[in-house]
């Protein structure tokens, strides 16, 4: 099902590329020896280099190097054996050289793709033109002074891989879908916390319409939106905007905007007119940069397993639908999660359980899988217990809330809390017996045909006996002994 | 003790090992020199509590028998285009003229830890944008060389190292660094009459030098004798990890390449160089007259061709004006230097670099942000950048066939501050015809005083450009060129004995 705006002037398609910022994650910045931590006093991370002062040179940081090529694999591309950084001229107060130092015409990484899963099942393959890497800027500080400006260096000079999709992208969904995509990529790989809201990944949406089959339209940029729900939004709001202006006889101008998302409208920033005109060269101060087979090859075998791969071992080996799958490898953490649940128990069961009452747990509790109070060995040894029949499923919901509020084996708990199945014929047959007893006038109607009274001697038994009768033994007994 | 000014490097060397005399003593004659002579201009600031300081410190080096730097208690004259801890630093602009680096370069570290003693920094075209010496911020500099038709007029010591080449010519300091972009140590040298070198692109390192363009900025060395810029050369050059433009080969001790001995050397006389106009006949006739005395050294000259030469030079300003834009564009009142306020950040910026900047600077400027617009980098900045590769290859060519090649290093000798030439920026620009093709190619070349004029009796240099790292051939070379022109290395004491 492909997304369609309806005009008076016929389906209009939208077509989008997005252009992803990921802040590396390294030791040190770009160019320089100073720390890339996050946080930090405002101008303690910043070296003469970083603050441009005169005869300051750049030198290169080959771990940022290695995280774009561990990256570039993970999205399936090329990686360049000579790539070219190129300065990027313009003036603002947070970049203290008048230049950014990026990679033009010749990127480290180029033409690769991700797949993407929709809700629908079907997967569609969105291309990715480049990965670059680039300096990030510093930052201004508008509210510390009535007049002033003040300004932080501390991310200048900080490496980005700027990661440029190709305009394959058809729908709102898609877009999101992809950033999770990427988000889950670059955090498998760990070269990227993919932290939207903390600016560690940014994303500038391009949308154009156009009607099916016609050549693409002219764009829009939209700049900087901060989070997976925004991009979707605001493709969606300036997709709209544009055909309702087409439709009036206006034009598109190739211009970028701001994603307000208190109001969820995008609005002009800067228009092409007053585009700035970067004045790209290639950077004097860095030689080529040239990469070896050895190193590609090193940083090759030392590639984490990554989503994709993950997805089809855990539906291979351990006989997961797709979209559960999907749903576990979406995060590294809970993927590694599971595998550790998993690991000698019914995998199946413990991934209903991770994706039901443990998400919805640890969303109540506003905690993360890696500060989950239940661990993954006592998921997988609760699933034991039912299996083995020693709680019901219904037991089962208890002791896992107990698991969750006091943190201990299922073990202890079911023992503790007398929580373990009645399996015992006799017993059963001893509370089926009391019920019935208590109850001639239900039995003498059940009897005489009511048989959806069955229900109701299931749930008093049950409660009879603390939920802890096993289900399918209570049931055929009852069965039995009803019917007499 | 006066006399110490008159000696080269290698011979203070030697007082100093015989301890004739101490570093102190050698140190306070320049000092004293620098007073008399500060009509030359030279100096834009000068250190002497520093320097006798570090005089001192290297004399208990020496007194305590420690382990000796090559330039072991040697004054030297910093290009104020180094950045030097503690010492301000200007490169000649009014932009940066309150500024004190917290570092130092690598260059003069280098020259530091090899025992040499600095005693101030030596004047230069702002931000080394100048043939003249006529663009700093602190005013010109005056060569202390006399034309004997008109001994009053004041002649430029050429640029953009002019102080450096007017100090080392007059005694204010036993040598000097330079800085050569597209001949700025060259044709200062050859107008000075001492020897200028600028090494192969990738020898020196720039850390810590303000930067003109990057790709043809060049560390080198000023001195009055060819043996004291191989021991300057290999005190000051080296691979450095800040500069990933720095090559790492080892330094080769370039004072055994002084053999005196060139035969069956092949000296390349490239006929590109020798145009109908633009070359003063006195030049020609000494670069003439030097082939043949090399030739009786037991030389062979071998005329050669490097066709592309004409396109160097607008080349060159294409390539050099399109990195300065960039490599300026950081001097903009927000972290250091000077500071115009104005009532917003654009007009700041305005306000900033157009009081900071000198006319010839902001004009390099504003051409080199023009060919980098779309439309002129194509048309423009590409094609300079296939002229400079086919400028590179015709020289490899020519290194097939010849070891070194023999030049003039300027079209004429120095002229006067206030002649017209001065007033035309074009015509200044056609003073580096013979040294930008090989800053280009990043090829070692060096200036050697090998005659006076016969019209106005001031100092004329050749250039000899060698192969890319093989400064030992050059050197070979000059040296022997500086033995037979007999030209005088003593300085030129305009204060007096």
């Amino acid at each position: 099902m492909s997304y369609i705006i309806k005009g008076e002037t016929g389906d209009w398609e939208i077509v989008v590329g997005l252009e992803v910022h990921c802040e590396v994650i390294s030791k040190a910045k770009l160019f320089s020896g100073a720390s890339a931590t996050f946080g930090g006093e405002a101008n303690t991370q910043v070296s003469f280099v970083d603050a441009g002062f005169p005869g300051m040179l750049p030198v290169i940081n080959h771990e940022c190097v290695e995280q774009a090529i561990k990256t570039g694999f993970g999205l399936n591309a090329t990686i360049n054996k000579k790539s070219i950084f190129a300065r990027k001229n313009y003036y603002y107060a947070d970049l203290p050289n008048g230049y950014q130092i990026s990679q033009s015409d010749h990127p480290i990484v180029s033409d690769g793709y991700i797949d993407v899963d929709l809700e629908n099942g079907e997967t569609r393959r969105i291309g990715i033109e480049r990965l670059h890497l680039e300096q990030d800027a510093g930052k201004l500080m508008h509210d510390q002074h009535p007049s002033k400006s003040f300004v932080d260096l501390n991310r200048a000079g900080v490496a980005l891989m700027e990661i440029v999709s190709r305009p394959d992208i058809r729908s709102p969904e898609e877009a999101g879908a992809y950033l999770r995509k990427l988000r889950s990529i670059v955090r498998y790989i760990g070269s990227c916390d993919g932290n939207m809201d903390e600016g560690s990944m940014r994303c500038d949406a391009n949308v154009s319409v156009r009607h099916p089959g016609e050549p693409f339209g002219t764009r829009a940029e939209i700049k900087n939106v901060n989070s997976i729900r925004f991009v979707m939004q605001a493709i969606e709001y300036e997709a709209k905007r544009q055909v309702e202006l087409l439709e009036e006889g206006g034009k598109v101008v190739q211009e970028t905007r701001k994603f307000d998302s208190t109001t969820g409208v995008t609005k002009t920033m800067r228009s092409k007119e007053t585009a700035v005109d970067y004045r790209y060269f290639y950077d004097p101060d860095l030689i080529p940069l040239r990469l070896t087979d050895e190193l590609i090859e090193r940083l090759h075998k030392e590639m984490p397993e990554l989503p994709d791969a993950m997805k089809k071992r855990f539906i291979e080996n351990y006989g997961l639908t797709a979209y559960d799958a999907d749903q576990l490898i979406m995060e590294k953490d809970i993927a590694t999660y599971f595998e550790k649940a998993a690991k000698g128990h019914d995998a199946k069961k413990v991934a209903n359980y991770i994706m039901g009452d443990l998400f919805g747990a640890l969303n109540k509790l506003g905690k993360s899988i890696n500060e989950s109070p239940v661990s993954p060995e006592n998921l997988g040894r609760m699933v034991d217990l039912i299996n083995d029949g020693t709680i019901s499923s219904r037991i089962a919901k208890d002791v896992f809330q107990f698991m969750i509020d006091e943190g201990k084996t299922p073990d202890e708990i079911v023992n503790e809390k007398g929580l373990k199945q009645v399996s015992d014929t006799s017993a059963i047959e001893k509370i089926i017996d009391e019920v019935i007893a208590n109850n001639p006038d239900k039995v003498a109607e059940f009897r005489s045909g009511k048989d959806k009274l069955l229900g109701w001697f299931v749930g008093q038994t049950m409660k009879a006996s603390q939920g802890k009768a096993n289900p399918a033994m209570l049931n055929e007994l009852l069965r039995k002994k009803l019917v007499g | 003790m006066t006399d110490l000014v008159e000696l080269t490097v290698a011979e203070a060397l030697d007082g100093l090992n015989k301890k004739e005399f101490t570093s102190v003593e050698l140190t306070q004659a320049h000092l004293d020199e620098m007073a008399k002579a500060r009509e030359l201009n030279a100096y834009v600031i000068e250190t002497p509590e520093l320097a006798l300081e570090r005089a001192k410190a290297s004399d208990e080096r020496r007194q305590r028998g420690e382990k000796l730097g090559k330039m072991e208690g040697i004054p030297v004259g910093m290009k104020d285009l180094y950045c030097t801890k503690g010492v301000r630093t200007t490169a000649c602009s009014h932009i940066l003229d309150n500024f004190v680096p917290p570092y130092e370069s690598t260059v003069s570290l280098n020259l530091q830890n090899n025992g040499s003693v600095m005693l101030g920094k030596t004047n230069m075209d702002e931000f080394a944008m100048g043939t003249a010496n006529l663009t700093s911020y602190f005013g010109a500099v005056r060569n202390p060389h006399k034309d004997k038709n008109n001994p009053d007029k004041f002649l430029i010591p050429g640029g953009s190292s002019g102080g450096s080449a007017a100090a080392v010519s007059a005694g204010l300091c036993m040598c000097a660094t330079g800085s050569d972009t597209g001949g700025s140590i060259r044709t200062p040298a050859s107008f000075c009459g001492i020897v200028g070198m600028k090494p192969t692109y990738g020898r020196c390192s720039r850390y810590g030098m303000i930067a003109f363009a990057s790709s043809l900025d060049q560390a080198g060395t000023m001195t009055r004798t060819v043996h004291d810029t191989a021991i300057m050369l290999e005190s000051m050059a080296g691979y450095d990890p800040k500069d990933s433009t720095v090559v790492n080969i080892p330094v080769p001790n370039y004072e055994k390449a002084l053999t005196g001995d060139i035969r069956g050397l092949k000296i390349g006389i490239p006929r590109e160089y020798n145009p109908d106009k633009g070359l003063n006949s006195d030049v020609r006739h000494v670069w003439e007259k030097t082939a043949e005395k090399l030739k009786a050294a037991g030389a062979e000259i071998v005329e050669i061709s490097l066709p592309s030469t004409k396109y160097a030079l607008p080349t060159y300003y294409l390539i050099a004006p399109a990195e300065a834009s960039s490599n300026l564009a950081r001097y903009d009142g927000v972290k250091y230097g000077l500071r115009v306020d104005g009532k917003s950040l654009d007009e700041m910026y305005t306000n900033t670099r157009t009081a900071g900047f000198g006319k010839e600077v902001k004009r390099r400027i504003m051409i080199g942000t023009c060919i980098l617009l779309e439309g002129y980098y194509e048309t423009c900045y590409l094609k300079a950048q296939k002229v400079r590769r086919l400028l590179c290859q015709e020289f490899a060519e020519a290194y097939k066939k010849v070891d070194v090649i023999l030049a003039p290093a300027a079209p004429e000798t120095a002229f006067g501050k206030d002649d017209d030439s001065t007033k035309d920026p074009l015509k200044m620009q056609l003073y580096d015809i013979f040294t930008v093709p090989s800053s280009l190619a990043g090829l070692p070349a060096l200036s050697v005083p090998a005659g006076f004029s016969d019209i106005n009796g001031l100092p004329i240099g050749l250039q000899v450009i060698g192969n890319t790292f093989n400064e030992e051939t050059v050197l070979r070379v000059a040296g022997v060129i500086e033995s037979v022109s007999g030209m005088p290395y003593r300085p030129l004491r305009i204060g007096g004995k």
